[in-house]
């Protein structure tokens, strides 16, 4: 029994202490700015990397997860005789939760699982100490750019996922289904506010973004340098940044939409 | 006494956790010379150059560089006092997703403003120094073991370090690489003055080129002097070690209970 509340204290520790340990190495790799003559290209370079090279996966999910929408939206509505507020649903739906929580789900799938095991193995071959003892701080150079990129991407994602699933609810209602092309858009124009729903989902996906970004490169520079190290570390990016986004949109949506 | 030694170690102490790699050791490195740093392996003499680097601090104890306290050093002093440094890792460490002529031109375009064109001027000189010039276009997964050093040690240099730290650079290499390397490690010293540490338990190769030689195990520093003193050293150990024998001082077998105990007793593992 003692034995038991030494180690749930142990663990408690231990997260603590890896907690700190993300934080302070966050702060140090942000707050050295490069000189923007160096520092873009690797940003640029970055940003190709993880947002343009994930938008193949997001166009793709956004437009299949947004003809599901217009389908099961379609089929419970018309029960009630109301399919013309099926583009309401759909939008609805995607702006405030799908859009962001799916995009950062993907993302980290994507593009943070791959920032983990690329920092983890530049950490295994040394490449990043070497880097250090040729006086280049690696936090500056290797971790800032990933971690702008991912932050910077995840949010434009979120929106062009939106956008691809509203279009992809349009396109099963309005032309397969024949909802009325005018009630589609009408309804969505006249219940969707950008106040309350499309900044409202910007700011999860901003907040997603900063989350999912961390994590990988946190994993990958703390990973234990050997190759069942970096395999554990990569789960650990995938696992903890679901966990992550999905709890945090909990909250996130009773501070934003709970009405109290 | 004449010009400070160029680093100065006293009274360092350093563990990892249980385990006590250093208790109290001092060595001088004066400048412009070769000096090597035996013993046998997993006795932390890449965890020494780390902590020369400032990667790693000590326990207790000083490691001074060019007059500097490593440790003590604010972060931009540290990595302003790594640029007179350069390190050859063992693995070589080069960046593997960029050609051999950008891994030497790294540094260059790192810490200098140069132009484009003296960048590849200083990059042809420094790998014509170590025999690639042609293989600049490589990438590093093309190269072999050997050459894959001589291009780390051309990167190594490009900045004209003041203070070389080799890292085993002989191990796992066959008798050509192993004599190219010998021959560079003591050209790059004679010709450029640097001070070169290096690190190895590849004995007649060390001797062979040092000034001074330093024997660590368990810790501490069990011989030194120049190549000619090792060699007539009257200590059993650092004799088992120069020739390799296989049990002596150092044991053969790591530490365990007793034989017939560990059979009889059975339990776990």
């Amino acid at each position: 029994m003692v034995d038991r509340i030494a180690a749930l204290g142990r663990l408690g520790l231990a997260i603590l202490s890896s907690l700190g340990r993300s934080g302070v190495f966050l702060f140090r790799s942000l707050v050295g700015v490069h000189r923007p003559a160096t520092g873009f290209p690797l940003l640029v370079t970055q940003l190709y990397a993880l947002g343009v090279l994930s938008l193949a996966i997001i166009v793709v999910s956004g437009l299949f997860i947004g003809m599901v929408l217009g389908l099961q939206g379609y089929t419970i509505l018309s029960d009630y005789g109301s399919e013309q507020a099926v583009g309401q649903m759909v939008a609805l739906t995607l702006v405030r939760e799908l859009g962001p929580v799916v995009t950062a789900l993907l993302f980290a799938g994507r593009a943070g699982s791959a920032l983990t095991a690329e920092i983890g193995l530049m950490k295994a071959t040394e490449q990043l100490s070497s880097m250090e003892m040729m006086g280049v701080d690696p936090l500056r150079r290797i971790i800032a750019p990933r971690f702008w990129a991912g932050f910077i991407s995840v949010p434009l994602l979120a929106m062009i996922f939106t956008v691809v699933g509203i279009w992809g609810g349009m396109l099963v209602s309005v032309k397969w289904l024949g909802v009325f092309e005018g009630s589609y858009w009408g309804n969505m124009q006249a219940s969707v506010s950008f106040t309350g729903d499309v900044l409202n989902g910007i700011i999860k996906a901003v907040v997603f973004g900063f989350v999912c970004a961390w994590i990988a490169v946190y994993q990958g520079y703390d990973c234990v340098p050997t190759s069942a190290g970096i395999s554990r570390a990569t789960t650990k990016t995938v696992v903890y940044s679901s966990l992550a986004v999905l709890g945090l949109d909990f909250v996130l949506t009773a501070v934003m939409f709970g009405k109290f | 006494m004449a010009e400070a030694p160029h680093i100065q170690i006293e009274n360092l102490s350093f563990a990892r956790g249980e385990r006590q790699i250093f208790s109290n050791i001092s060595l001088q490195i004066p400048r412009g010379q070769i000096i090597a740093i035996m013993g046998p392996s997993g006795t932390g003499k890449t965890t020494l150059l780390r902590l020369i680097g400032g990667q790693l601090k000590p326990d207790a104890g000083s490691v001074t560089v060019a007059g500097k306290v490593v440790h003590r050093l604010r972060h931009r002093d540290l990595f302003k006092l790594r640029q007179t440094m350069g390190m050859l890792f063992q693995s070589g460490a080069l960046f593997t997703d960029i050609s051999v002529y950008e891994n030497v031109a790294f540094p260059l375009r790192a810490h200098t403003e140069l132009p484009e064109d003296m960048i590849r001027d200083i990059v042809l000189m420094k790998l014509e120094a170590v025999g690639l010039r042609g293989a600049r276009d490589l990438m590093p997964a093309e190269l072999s073991g050997g050459m894959t050093r001589r291009v780390a040690l051309a990167r190594s240099i490009a900045l004209d370090p003041e203070l070389i730290m080799y890292d085993e650079p002989f191990t796992g290499q066959d008798p050509i690489a192993m004599g190219v390397l010998v021959k560079l490690i003591r050209e790059l010293n004679e010709t450029m003055g640097l001070t070169s540490v290096l690190v190895s338990h590849d004995v007649p190769e060390s001797l062979s080129i040092c000034h001074y030689g330093y024997i660590v195990a368990d810790g501490k520093i069990i011989g030194e002097g120049t190549p000619e003193q090792l060699r007539n050293h009257p200590s059993e150990r650092v004799q088992q070690f120069l020739q390799g024998g296989p049990d002596g001082p150092v044991p053969f077998h790591y530490p365990a209970p007793d034989l017939t105990q560990d059979w009889l007793g059975g339990g776990h593992g």
